[in-house]
């Protein structure tokens, strides 16, 4: 994250900006620097990662990286950067569809390319992007050479086949996305005026060139940097720390209330649900993550509603934990600390209170109505009964639904999911739902294009935020049928006995869900559920899931606050008993959580109504163990850190040519032989 | 590219300056005290003016184009006519000095001319002028880029640089002229002083056509020169004389 607060620009700039002080007119962007620079304010860079042995993710020198800047839009570009061109180091602007595994590779043997730029490439690439793994989180899931070696390493299933491994490679040089088609047309623009070839020879001067900066701090592993920031930690008065870990806070609920400040009874069965809130691109902080993990954790939360509305839920003999994971993307962070807890004592539930396990992994892309049911083989193989009890739930739940539930080959692994960890620790039955039978279905997985388009959602034209929010679009009501699928299939394995007919999800929910979380944060329904406070993390941009090191994040918050809004209960109490539940009776606030919100805008007036949220909701934190047990190589659990940098920026301007060094030496030259001349006048 | 723009352009604009300033001015105390209270003359007099510049264009609609050019001219020669009129606050100050010298002094008569003293506070007001043209965008030259990316002139840092030297020159000219009208009640070269500073200063709207301002600034310099030259009892004959002599060699000159 970055290492000072805001107004980081002038963190060791030039030494003569206490000049422009002097001088009329205001410091930031003076009028000369305006002559010169064209700031790039639509950004993402490109950050360093680093885990138990390896440093990922690009670095810029500390004072910037400047190239002239070349337009690749096909490959035979890339002959102008990588030979000919005479004016090395070129800085790059690379078209989005050229953004591959084997142009970065020729781009990162050679010196002379001192930084790229990206546009993404509209419309999304159609053979598919994916910058993860192609065996996402291997190493730290169930199977290992111990347990399912067969199935370690992805041997019998490619998961992520499209996956080039791009966001796990080392890049000694600045990587920018453009965001904006604007900006990048000013920088074609610039490059067209001053910097294409003539007849063959170099352009002249003068050129267009770029400058972006992103030095990062940390250095080589997490083992380095920790250690680095326990030396500064002990010995400095003014302590730099150089990278954080990545945390925040996993959202659960129960759907009977529990008592969170003691034991759970070891006798009492519960139900776990699960699935995961965050995602990742190659960008920092660009992580749309729709069909990775929005479609699974709305589709969650309906099915949370849907149980909570059915009428005999007090009278079920399981109790049902609706688990949302956060910073699953980075091998199991929420998930391995929960289990972690679990084993400690530290969390209410133990391992041996779960009876069984469902997870939602991507849901939204269902080819025909088919839903594949996954679990895990090595457990099959020393199986009682249990593991079929629920995927007969299941089976039973989705008659008369549009969702045809079916197993995969019992031949085939789990493939990355919460549930790996819970079984690494004990042997749980369970079973992971997605839309894929054995490679995903998401051409996108863990890219900047997994976007809304991705999932297929659309809008009619012409509608306005309001009516958008309320339209309900064809995934939306997708998702409501494997929602109603899972909530009924949950109220039989938690005991019930009933018609299940009457459990419904509902797609006006849903669909509203995903506007918020991948369209437009700031919207009537969410501003009505957050707390007055927080009215600031509901932005007007493009929602991103990133785990990130500050927390919690506004995904995290949100989902806590419409999970709080779907299953809780509006109680009648006033502000100050809400805030302060200790001092009410009858409160018990060990039981429940109290959420004072700020309500619905009432039509004609400027005011909301607030009102005080009972509901079951906690966070819960998620911190790799790793870094509880001060094991930074750890290979158990996840050790992954994000490096601090000072300024992340860019900007286009002209450079000169050497010819007018020359030209100033002279004149200059002549300047003060022609004082010296002057100073035998006779004025003495 | 960078280093050197910096390093051209500071010792274009202030190569002769300091140069003055080290071979006539550096080794009196009591010049170096007159400087410096020059340039602080200076300095008040464009903090009075930016001010009154400043609450106009606050006062008024920041899209109106036209209207805030005419402010910029209305600024321009406001901060001229108060600069000639701290100009000449300094000449009173300097006259009530000189008569404190001659009272501290043995002998009776002052350690500094009048004459001298014009020079200094010419210089004096010159360095702090080119201080300002020049100190932020000298801060701008040491970055990688040069003007030019929205079709702004290439020449914009050294066209600045060769301005500051020809204001500096300027004003200490302007020094001598002013002091000299003041002394002997010649009114017209006070006025000559204030026509020449707003005509420069005026010709530097012809910006980016720099052969508008720069050409003109020259030549009134050359003019001014000879002009303060001769006030200063300069003629033909010494400059022939110091001439034939550096020819000759026979007299050590600090010449190059």
């Amino acid at each position: 994250g970055p290492a000072c607060g805001g107004g980081c620009r002038f963190c060791g700039s030039s030494s003569l900006k206490w000049a422009c002080v002097l001088s009329s007119g205001s410091c930031e962007g003076n009028s000369v620097e305006r002559k010169i620079y064209i700031p790039l304010n639509k950004t993402a860079p490109c950050v360093r990662l680093l885990n138990a042995t390896h440093q990922i993710g690009c670095q810029s020198s500390i004072s910037g990286d400047t190239g002239v800047i070349h337009v690749v839009e096909k490959e035979e570009d890339l002959n102008w950067v990588l030979a000919d061109g005479p004016h090395p180091p070129y800085m790059i602007l690379l078209d989005g569809n050229l953004f591959n595994r084997k142009v970065m590779q020729q781009l990162k043997g050679t010196s002379r390319v001192s930084g790229l730029a990206v546009s993404i490439a509209k419309p999304n690439p159609p053979q598919g992007f994916s910058p993860g793994l192609k065996c996402p989180n291997d190493g730290f899931g169930v199977y290992s050479k111990d347990y399912g070696p067969q199935y370690a390493h992805c041997n019998r299933t490619v998961w992520n086949p499209v996956g080039s491994g791009l966001s796990y490679e080392d890049f000694d040089f600045p990587i920018f996305l453009l965001e904006d088609a604007n900006e990048t047309q000013v920088i074609k623009q610039c490059y067209q005026d001053h910097n294409v070839p003539t007849d063959g020879s170099g352009p002249e001067y003068p050129l267009c060139a770029m400058q972006l900066f992103s030095h990062m701090h940390a250095v080589t592993s997490t083992v380095t940097c920790m250690r680095r920031n326990s030396i500064q930690n002990t010995f400095s008065i003014n302590p730099e720390t150089v990278c954080d870990p990545l945390l925040d806070y996993n959202v659960w609920s129960t759907l009977h209330p529990i008592n969170s400040s003691e034991k759970v009874d070891p006798k009492k069965e519960f139900i776990m649900v699960a699935t995961r809130i965050d995602s990742h691109s190659f960008f920092w902080n660009i992580a749309p993550g729709a069909e990775s993990a929005v479609s699974s954790f709305v589709t969650h939360l309906a099915a949370a509603e849907a149980l909570h509305k059915a009428s005999d839920v007090h009278l079920l003999q399981r109790n049902i934990m609706f688990t949302f994971f956060q910073g699953e993307t980075f091998d199991y962070i929420g998930s391995s600390r929960m289990v972690y807890d679990m084993e400690k004592d530290k969390f209410p539930l133990r391992l041996e209170n779960i009876h069984s396990f469902v997870e939602l992994n991507q849901v939204a892309l269902r080819n025909g109505s088919i839903l594949w049911m996954h679990t895990d083989p090595v457990s099959r193989l020393n199986a009682t009964v249990e593991p079929q009890v629920s995927e007969s739930s299941l089976y039973n739940s989705s008659v008369g639904a549009n969702v045809t539930l079916q197993e995969v080959g019992f031949s085939q692994s789990l493939p990355p999911s919460s549930f790996q960890r819970f079984l690494r620790a004990r042997h749980i039955p369970g079973v992971v739902l997605t839309d894929h039978q054995a490679s995903f279905q998401n051409r996108y997985y863990q890219s900047m294009y997994d976007t809304p388009e991705n999932i297929r959602m659309q809008y009619p034209e012409g509608l306005s935020p309001e009516e958008t929010l309320e339209y309900v679009t064809d995934t939306a009501k997708s998702l409501a049928e494997v929602a109603t699928v899972v909530a009924r299939a949950l109220y039989r394995l938690a005991g019930g006995a009933n018609d299940t007919s009457a459990i419904q999800a509902d797609p006006k929910t849903i669909t509203q869900m995903l506007y918020g979380f991948l369209i437009k944060m700031n919207n009537s329904w969410f501003q009505s559920i957050i707390k007055p406070d927080l009215k600031g993390i509901l932005g007007d941009d493009v929602p991103q899931h990133y785990v990130a090191v500050s927390s919690p994040v506004n995904t995290t918050y949100l989902v806590q606050y419409v999970l709080a809004n779907l299953t809780g209960t509006v109680v009648n109490l006033t502000k100050e008993e809400c805030l302060n539940p200790e001092k009410t009776p009858n409160a018990e606030k060990e039981m429940y959580d109290y959420a004072w919100v700020q309500g619905s805008l009432d039509p004609n007036s400027t005011s909301r109504v607030p009102y005080c949220v009972r509901s079951t909701v906690r966070l819960s934190k998620a911190l790799s163990p790793a870094f509880e047990l001060r094991e930074w190589g750890s290979t158990e659990y996840s050790t992954w850190t994000e490096s601090r940098w000072k300024e992340i920026r860019a900007r286009i301007f002209l450079v000169a040519s050497k010819e007018l060094e020359v030209s100033l030496h002279f004149a200059w030259c002549l300047s003060s032989e022609s004082s010296l001349f002057l100073t035998v006048t006779p004025i003495q | 590219m960078t280093l050197a723009v910096f390093f051209g352009c500071t010792f274009i604009a202030f190569g002769p300056a300091f140069s003055l300033f080290l071979f006539t001015i550096a080794r009196d105390p009591l010049r170096i005290i007159i400087l410096i209270a020059g340039a602080f003359f200076w300095l008040v007099s464009l903090l009075l003016s930016s001010l009154i510049w400043f609450i106009a264009v606050k006062a008024s609609d920041p899209r109106d184009e036209p209207l805030q050019k005419g402010l910029l001219i209305f600024g321009v020669m406001f901060s001229v006519l108060l600069q000639e009129a701290f100009r000449f606050l300094y000449y009173k100050l300097l006259r009530k000095a000189i008569e404190g010298l001659v009272a501290l002094s043995e002998d009776g008569c002052s350690p500094i001319s009048i004459q001298q003293m014009a020079y200094v506070a010419g210089v004096g007001f010159g360095l702090m002028s080119g201080a300002f043209s020049m100190i932020n965008l000298l801060a701008d030259a040491l970055g990688p880029g040069t003007v030019g990316i929205h079709g702004d002139s290439q020449l914009y840092f050294l066209t600045s640089a060769f301005m500051t030297m020809v204001l500096i020159f300027l004003h200490t000219f302007w020094g001598i002229l002013f002091f000299h009208g003041c002394e002997n009640r010649h009114w017209w070269e006070i006025v000559a002083v204030v026509v020449m500073h707003l005509a420069v200063s005026g010709s530097t709207f012809c910006n980016p056509l720099y052969v508008g301002s720069l050409v003109p600034s020259y030549v009134l310099m050359a003019i001014a020169a000879v002009w303060a030259y001769m006030l200063s009892g300069g003629s033909v004959q010494n400059l022939r004389r110091f001439l034939l002599c550096a020819q000759s060699g026979a007299s050590p000159q600090p010449a190059s």
